[in-house]
């Protein structure tokens, strides 16, 4: 098959395309991207699958896929350290979308402030790039001490992590607003605040939607981490609690949830953007 | 003009020894010591090569830019300030893609805390009059380049708007497009009786756009920005008056007042040195 594909690259000679030219076109994508992926995966389904049922790989380093399928089922129907997969499922997602909510309450207004005012831009400009490429690990310990073990740390490291490209790409957004677009408005009678209302924030959507999904998927890889401290549902302490017994396939299968989520996540701020924001992209392709 | 008027009040546009020197640019002025005059019902064409100063004045009379000296008045009044009653249209189309054609007409008359019906009604009425009926619910890129500047006027014209400013506003689109374009700014100035004070503040750099559109001709000269001469035309009145397009283009008077336009700009740029040394193959 690679043959024909390579024959099917290269260019067309006159005869062949006196032939047919049409066919020519569709035979040359027998396989969409989609498709290729689809096949790495199952490739590496394959792999793994042949790798432990050669017992090549003892089950405690990596358990074989109808394994992790059975414990799948068990999780999902009589759980895990007294939860199901379900609740520990809830509980994480419903930390991140604490996190995120408040992360969009806060940092869209303040991404529009920095984009709009000198002053907010010289205030919180520093105090962002100061606390953003820290590591979420790092000042875990310190939110420990300053506000304990509960429920309150846990959204607030997945907050902090979210809020910063919230508030970088709002800002951005806000900043690169079309000029002719604000004279515009402002010669039709636009005051300060309707500019921000009709022009400058409906402009800066598709930005903050992409510092929305960025911020998404750094929180959520925060998430793991913040399920260390203490937690007794969650998906990160699923994982973590299962090491400790040395049950690899529910860490295996933690590791796929959260995996899932994770790409389930970016695909839907993607489509919300591309609902939100249709003109996002293509506007600019004429002029 | 009205210089005979013993009232105070001048009605129009008026540039009164005006000059624009941009903040931190060295040595010449964009605009200095530019006296114009016009009045309500005008189309006046500001026509220059670039860097005569043409988009300042543009901008002073929308009131983006706020003369270093002299005056800029409407109706007696100094601009201080963009306004509902000097509307704009850009070249590169300022229409917000995340309203349908409809609402980005009807955006002035939102802004101005209208109810929806009324200002869809009016957004409608004046969307017939630049002739695009019908694509009201379409969103500004499914339009083609001249569609967006008929709904860039329309969104002009929605406000009733005292003053009309266009920069550049067909220079994007093709020749075809461009004349039919030129038909209906003639129409929507001329031929709106409820309108008669309604006047044209046109920017461009096409020569014998400047000549069939304008009813006066103002021909501006960069280092420093400043008026060379004044033409007062009537090729639009005759297109308004039933004549047909190409029967005035081609009309031996419209032809020498072309050519006569063109060498003035082209003067121009011999004055200039710099000018002189980069142009030089053309010149």
């Amino acid at each position: 098959m690679s043959q024909s594909d390579l024959s099917l690259a290269l260019p067309i000679t006159p005869e062949a395309q006196d032939a047919d030219t049409p066919v020519a076109t569709t035979q040359r994508r027998i396989l969409s991207v989609g498709q290729i992926s689809a096949l790495t995966l199952t490739t590496l389904l394959l792999l793994w699958w042949a790798a432990t049922a050669s017992g090549l790989i003892a089950p405690l380093f990596l358990p074989s896929p109808q394994s992790v399928l059975a414990k799948f089922w068990q999780l999902a129907t009589r759980g895990f350290m007294d939860a199901t997969l379900w609740q520990h499922l809830a509980a994480s997602l419903g930390r991140i979308l604490l996190a995120l909510l408040a992360a969009i309450a806060i940092g869209v207004p303040l991404g529009i402030a920095i984009g709009l005012s000198r002053v907010a831009r010289g205030i919180f400009d520093p105090l962002i790039e100061l606390y953003r490429p820290i590591p979420p690990l790092a000042y875990l310990p310190l939110i420990v001490i300053w506000f304990g073990i509960g429920e309150l740390s846990k959204v607030l490291l997945i907050f902090l992590a979210v809020l910063a490209p919230v508030v970088i790409s709002t800002a951005a957004g806000v900043r690169s607003t079309n000029p002719s677009r604000i004279r515009a408005a402002q010669s039709l009678g636009a005051t300060r605040a309707q500019l921000v209302r009709h022009v400058i924030l409906p402009g800066a959507l598709p930005d903050i939607l992409t510092g929305v999904r960025i911020g998404l998927g750094t929180g959520w890889s925060t998430l793991v981490a913040a399920e260390l401290i203490a937690a007794t549902r969650g998906l990160g302490f699923m994982v973590q609690s299962a090491a400790h017994f040395l049950n690899t396939d529910v860490v295996v299968l933690g590791i796929i949830v959260i995996a899932l989520i994770a790409v389930a996540l970016e695909a839907s701020l993607r489509a919300l953007s591309r609902h939100l924001a249709p003109w996002h992209g293509r506007f600019h392709g004429k002029d | 003009m009205s210089a005979h008027s013993s009232s105070p009040v001048v009605p129009g546009l008026v540039f009164e020894r005006l000059g624009v020197r941009y903040p931190g640019a060295r040595g010449e002025a964009a605009l200095q010591d530019v006296n114009l005059h016009a009045e309500p019902g005008s189309l006046v064409v500001a026509i220059g090569q670039s860097g005569c100063g043409k988009t300042t004045l543009l901008n002073v009379a929308a009131g983006f830019v706020s003369p270093t000296s002299g005056r800029a008045l409407l109706d007696g009044q100094p601009i201080l300030g963009p306004s509902a009653e000097r509307s704009v249209v850009f070249q590169e189309d300022a229409l917000l893609p995340w309203l349908n054609v409809l609402d980005n007409v009807a955006l002035g008359l939102r802004l101005r805390g209208l109810g929806k019906a009324e200002r869809d009604a009016r957004a409608r009425a004046v969307l017939a009059q630049v002739d695009l009926q019908g694509a009201e619910r379409k969103f500004i890129w499914e339009l083609s380049g001249g569609m967006r500047q008929r709904v860039g006027l329309a969104r002009a014209l929605a406000t009733d708007a005292r003053v009309l400013l266009l920069d550049e506003p067909f220079a994007a689109l093709d020749a075809f497009t461009r004349e039919q374009m030129q038909e209906l700014l003639l129409r929507l100035w001329r031929a709106d009786a409820q309108h008669a004070n309604r006047q044209v503040l046109l920017i461009t750099h096409d020569i014998e756009e400047a000549v069939f559109l304008a009813s006066e001709l103002v021909l501006l000269s960069p280092g420093p920005g400043r008026i060379v001469e004044r033409i007062t035309l009537d090729f639009g009145r005759r297109y308004i008056a039933g004549e047909a397009t190409r029967s005035i283009k081609s009309d031996p008077a419209f032809i020498a007042m072309r050519e006569h336009v063109l060498d003035r700009v082209f003067a121009q740029r011999g004055a200039s040195s710099a000018a002189l040394v980069t142009h030089g193959a053309q010149a």
